[in-house]
């Protein structure tokens, strides 16, 4: 852990001063991370409106959590160069939950805020956990919640922050279908209600297309398709034009596909 | 589909379960409770006090031998004469007097022990200077049986109570720090991100994240550590001392009263045991959010 410690107080890579109106929630110029001698972001330039829904989805090693890293200020001692400018609200939902099993939800939810008005806080955060459908789970300890509730927890946290920028990486790759559904719904109606921009890693192509505006497709560190999803009203994976962008999306993630149209 | 459920069937071991009778609404020959026979690896129903069941039963091998006579009384005194016997020191006020000194020079010790363990595991385990600084002279000490200091701590401080009180801090420290500072650099570093996400300060990030995540490394040094104390206090206790149980069990022998001394040892005993559950009850409280093979 002492290898972290170091970072604690560092802030992320460049915080940008107040959003001004028509500049963007997320600036990325020239973008360079480097392990060793493998670029893993090779001169990346993306930007993100305000409040606008971003998927980048790209094969493993692709670049993708680095990128999300690089804008959570966490890649502490990753070598690189580049210019990442992100809002001073940033929250970040990791693909586990990432609950403090020793607090309970609401101290969960609300870790870090208690300094200054510690009563709103906390009335924040039963709101929040109220919005994620957990009203009156707030004296639980994490281990009593299923993982879609975790998962939950983890959004609410996210959320009582009023965040600019929201990132997640990969926040339901490990839950299972059916939940699954649930949280794309529960992540959707959030972000319609809040509207931060958000960053939403995945590598599920369907996932993207469902949640995003606009989708991201990241290979070797750069950006190999940009593609913005123009369905309008619910997004039916049964829909025709669902199915078109789905394939696009497939062929520039380098996935082989057999004609299973026949 | 038929096929398919009797190969189910078969493959099933039939086992009556001590839980059908008490299902309401269900007769217990009714309907069988059939399900398939797999291995418990947990530790299945806790047995109720547990903690004292093998106390009990040595108390009880002790009770038995000295009736029968099986049990010399010069070698072993009867418990009944350790409870007379006990009875009379009360009586006297010798033992109130002795065990008072005594649990306040374990106490002493214990609290000064706990404090310089925390501090130096918290010293060592967040940051790499005091690591550097800390962690090898601790080591060193560590190898360093306590008992072997005793001549050298008698030098510096004399044999009076301050000498007694820093040699039970100095055995204490070592299991406090060691388990602490193992619990704290255990902690799951994802939580150290978590903490820079949420931007926590660092009091917060000790308060919040660091002190909770080495709370149960800090109590299993907590157990070591109050039975190193009670080990420490017999030691110094028969240096010199002119109170404390220890005193009264070295005056007991150069007067051959065995029953005194075996009411020291129930008394050191009771300590120990009293001590070790106290912490062990704290430990539940206070790791409530844990689920472990124990539950």
């Amino acid at each position: 852990m002492a290898t972290h410690a170091g970072g604690l107080s560092a802030t992320p890579v460049a915080t940008g001063t107040d959003v001004v109106a028509g500049a963007p929630a997320v600036a990325v110029r020239g973008l360079v991370r480097a392990y060793g001698e493998e670029r893993v972001l090779d001169d990346l330039d993306l930007e993100l409106a305000l409040g606008e829904f971003v998927a980048i989805l790209g094969r493993s090693g692709s670049g993708k959590s680095t990128l999300l890293r690089a804008l959570a200020g966490l890649d502490h001692g990753v070598a690189g160069v580049g210019e990442v400018r992100v809002p001073d609200q940033v929250s970040v939902v990791f693909q586990d939950s990432r609950l403090l099993p020793w607090a309970r939800v609401l101290d969960n939810v609300v870790l870090g805020l208690d300094g200054v008005g510690r009563r709103d806080a906390r009335d924040a955060g039963r709101a929040a956990l109220a919005e994620v459908g957990l009203a009156g789970r707030e004296r639980a300890w994490p281990n009593e919640l299923s993982g879609g509730e975790q998962q939950r927890v983890s959004l609410a946290r996210s959320l009582v922050r009023s965040p600019q920028l929201l990132l997640a990486d990969e926040p339901f790759g490990a839950l299972d279908a059916l939940t699954r559904i649930r949280m794309h719904e529960l992540l959707r109606d959030l972000y319609d209600r809040h509207r931060p921009a958000v960053l939403l890693v995945t590598h599920d192509v369907d996932e993207a297309i469902v949640l995003a505006d606009r989708v991201v497709v990241l290979d070797r560190g750069r950006i190999a398709v940009e593609r913005r999803i123009d369905l309008d009203g619910a997004r039916d994976a049964a829909d025709p034009r669902f199915a078109a962008i789905r394939t696009e999306l497939l062929d520039a993630l380098g996935v082989e596909r057999k004609d299973v149209t026949a | 589909m038929t096929a398919v459920g009797t190969i189910t069937r078969a493959g099933t071991a039939p086992r009556t379960s001590p839980g059908a009778a008490q299902i309401a609404g269900v007769r217990p020959q009714a309907r069988p409770d059939v399900r398939p026979a797999g291995r418990r690896l947990g530790l299945g129903r806790p047995i109720p006090a547990a903690g004292l069941l093998g106390v009990v039963v040595l108390v009880g091998v002790w009770v038995a031998g000295s009736a029968t006579g099986l049990i010399d009384q010069r070698v072993l005194s009867a418990p009944w004469t350790v409870v007379t016997t006990a009875g009379d020191l009360i009586a006297k006020g010798d033992l109130q007097e002795n065990l008072g000194v005594s649990l306040t020079r374990a106490a002493l010790g214990l609290a000064w022990g706990v404090a310089a363990g925390v501090v130096l595991a918290l010293a060592s385990g967040l940051s790499r200077v005091g690591d550097a600084l800390l962690d090898g002279p601790i080591q060193v000490k560590r190898a360093i049986p306590n008992l072997a200091l005793l001549p050298l701590l008698i030098l510096w401080f004399g044999i009076g109570e301050p000498m007694k009180v820093i040699t039970i801090a100095l055995g204490v420290f070592i299991p406090i720090y060691v388990h602490t500072h193992n619990g704290l650099r255990s902690i799951d570093s994802r939580y150290v991100e978590l903490a820079e996400t949420v931007r926590l300060g660092r009091p917060q990030f000790v308060r919040r994240v660091v002190l909770p995540g080495a709370l149960p490394g800090f109590l299993l040094g907590l157990r070591f550590a109050v039975t190193g104390s009670l080990l420490s206090l017999v030691v110094v206790e028969q240096v010199n001392a002119t109170a404390g149980i220890g005193y009264m069990m070295e005056l007991a022998r150069t007067y051959g009263q065995t029953e005194v001394i075996i009411v020291g040892l129930v008394v050191y005993g009771v300590l120990g045991f009293t001590a070790d559950a106290a912490v062990r009850l704290l430990q539940r409280r206070a790791l409530a959010w844990r689920r472990t093979l124990e539950d």
